[in-house]
């Protein structure tokens, strides 16, 4: 009885709220009605919670690591990196202010564990797959990526010319990923692939010898062979799984009310050029690498 | 009681979607069962070299006299250290920590290096199950031994050990269900094994069923083995009981 009461008085608060938004000179005309922040079912009260992984890693988020905070390698909350911009720019679009985000450490594996979220959105290069959208919100593409390999200079592997010639190494992808993926449905190696916890852990095993090459998402890659090995390569860009591009998406409880709004705002950064601008600023050095047939 | 209260939780119809998911279930358990034969290969290799090093080091603790101590110093402090470290840890830092010495004998197998920690970790509280033993049987038996004209060595190998082990079949054998499950941290280092594959499963799927599969495999495998350790222990007790009435 309770619930079914209140339903309804969220709803109409909404209304006259979101009236009052509009009385007041329509402020986030990008946004349609319905998406005001007062009417929004969030995790804190007017605030926009939003999950990643720690560490964060570039290019993805930046600033470096700032004293007192939890995040290692960057900080979400400096706005700077492509995933924090976009997150920044999102909220922004939804009528939150810079201080009204709070940014929560989610391991990947919480994002889609069972229950109550404890995040409004997730961005964490998380792929979307139709498979996977059964179980939670996926948000419009963000960023529709490519996979690439990375190996040492100087190994047989660093001068496969094509998605065949890699058929006989031993390759390893962080878990949970496309690049997993990419490994068994694109490349089909003969040696098992290895599968590690973490992007640092699949470094490891390509310093230590341990696989001849690791796949991850083109901008880790480079990102990698900048700043993670001093001897790395990347031997160049996969197709795509399946033939279907690949895309990043926020990640949302199943049925969330914020999922539609914050398509909405991602549909208007695209059409405005500003996810554009935004890839020239944070990923305009993640382009280029060969392409393997 | 607790059945009913999961069931009409208001939760119970994601989590039985998330986690009892028939389609998933069927799907996954093929690829799982062959990962796990990795797991079966895993702590079939390691329990090989757990039972002899375990013991080696439960006999060097045993040693008496002032001559040995160093010898048993170092028994001592190896099973300290080994039992002390978290697996997961022993694990990283070989598995991670070896091969990066880039020593071109060493071997850069991760498989290898999983089960050397393993033996590592487990030879140390096997070491202390057969130290138990070893000190429940009597001292007059070993003097008995000796006073036959046995040596300090063979009244062990023929006289003490072999009550020993018999004594603590039933410990050893949990040791081996313990180390089972623990060949699930080897896919920390890369390999897929079956919990790794189960990890990849949901990854991909979003969905927890792989996880049930797996279980289900080491509950399939763990059970066996433990009515094969009543069966051994009931028939023991009934030999040693009837011998008893004879004798």
């Amino acid at each position: 009885m309770r619930k079914a009461l209140i339903a309804p008085v969220v709803a109409l608060t909404a209304l006259v709220l979101a009236a009052a938004a509009g009385a007041a000179g329509a402020r986030h005309a990008a946004v349609a009605a319905g998406c005001d922040k007062a009417g929004l079912p969030l995790v804190t009260k007017g605030m926009l919670t939003i999950g990643t992984d720690n560490p964060a890693y570039p290019p993805w988020f930046g600033g470096g690591e700032l004293k007192g905070s939890k995040w290692k390698i960057d900080d979400p909350a400096t706005g700077q990196g492509y995933e924090s911009a976009v997150a920044y720019e999102v909220a922004k679009r939804l009528g939150f202010g810079k201080a009204q985000v709070m940014w929560k450490v989610v391991p990947f594996s919480q994002s889609f564990a069972p229950g109550r979220k404890k995040f409004d959105l997730f961005v964490n290069q998380v792929s979307y797959s139709p498979v996977r959208a059964k179980n939670v919100d996926f948000s419009a593409s963000y960023y529709d990526v490519a996979q690439a390999v990375v190996a040492l200079k100087g190994k047989p592997i660093a001068k496969a010319a094509g998605v065949a010639a890699l058929k006989a190494f031993k390759l390893g992808a962080p878990i949970g990923t496309t690049s997993y993926r990419a490994i068994t449905d694109v490349i089909r190696p003969k040696p098992g692939p290895g599968v590690y916890d973490t992007l640092n852990d699949g470094v490891t095993a390509l310093k230590n010898g341990q696989i001849d090459g690791l796949v991850v998402d083109l901008p880790t890659a480079f990102y990698i062979t900048a700043a993670q090995i001093d001897n790395g390569v990347i031997v160049g860009q996969l197709p795509a799984v399946g033939g279907q591009q690949e895309r990043f998406g926020l990640v949302l409880g199943k049925g969330s009310a914020v999922t539609a709004c914050v398509d909405r705002a991602l549909a208007a950064m695209r059409a405005d050029g500003t996810l554009k601008k935004l890839v020239g600023t944070w990923l305009a050095k993640s382009a280029g690498a060969p392409i393997l047939k | 009681m607790i059945v009913v209260v999961i069931v009409n939780s208001p939760g119970w119809p994601a989590v039985r979607r998330a986690f009892f998911d028939g389609h998933e279930f069927t799907s996954s358990l093929p690829e799982i069962s062959r990962a796990f034969l990795t797991n079966v290969e895993i702590f079939c290799i390691a329990e090989g070299f757990i039972l002899v090093v375990g013991l080696a080091i439960a006999v060097m603790r045993s040693l008496p006299g002032p001559v040995f101590f160093p010898i048993r110093a170092l028994a001592i402090l190896y099973a300290d250290i080994f039992r002390g470290i978290p697996t997961i840890l022993v694990i990283y830092i070989l598995g991670f920590g070896a091969p990066a010495l880039q020593l071109s004998w060493l071997p850069t197998s991760t498989v290898v290096w999983g089960i050397v920690g393993l033996v590592l970790i487990y030879s140390a509280y096997v070491s202390e199950v057969y130290r138990a033993g070893i000190d429940s049987v009597h001292p007059s038996q070993d003097a008995a031994a000796r006073s036959l004209g046995l040596s300090r060595s063979q009244s062990m190998r023929h006289v003490v050990l072999p009550q020993a082990v018999r004594r603590v079949v039933p410990p050893l054998l949990n040791d081996f269900i313990g180390l089972q499950k623990d060949t699930a941290l080897i896919a920390l280092l890369g390999t897929v094994e079956a919990f790794r594959q189960s990890q990849i499963d949901v990854a991909a799927t979003f969905n927890f069923t792989p996880y049930l599969a797996t279980a289900l495999l080491f509950v399939a495998i763990t059970i066996p083995l433990a009515r094969f350790t009543d069966w051994l222990l009931n028939r023991d007790r009934r030999r040693r009981q009837s011998a008893g009435a004879l004798g």
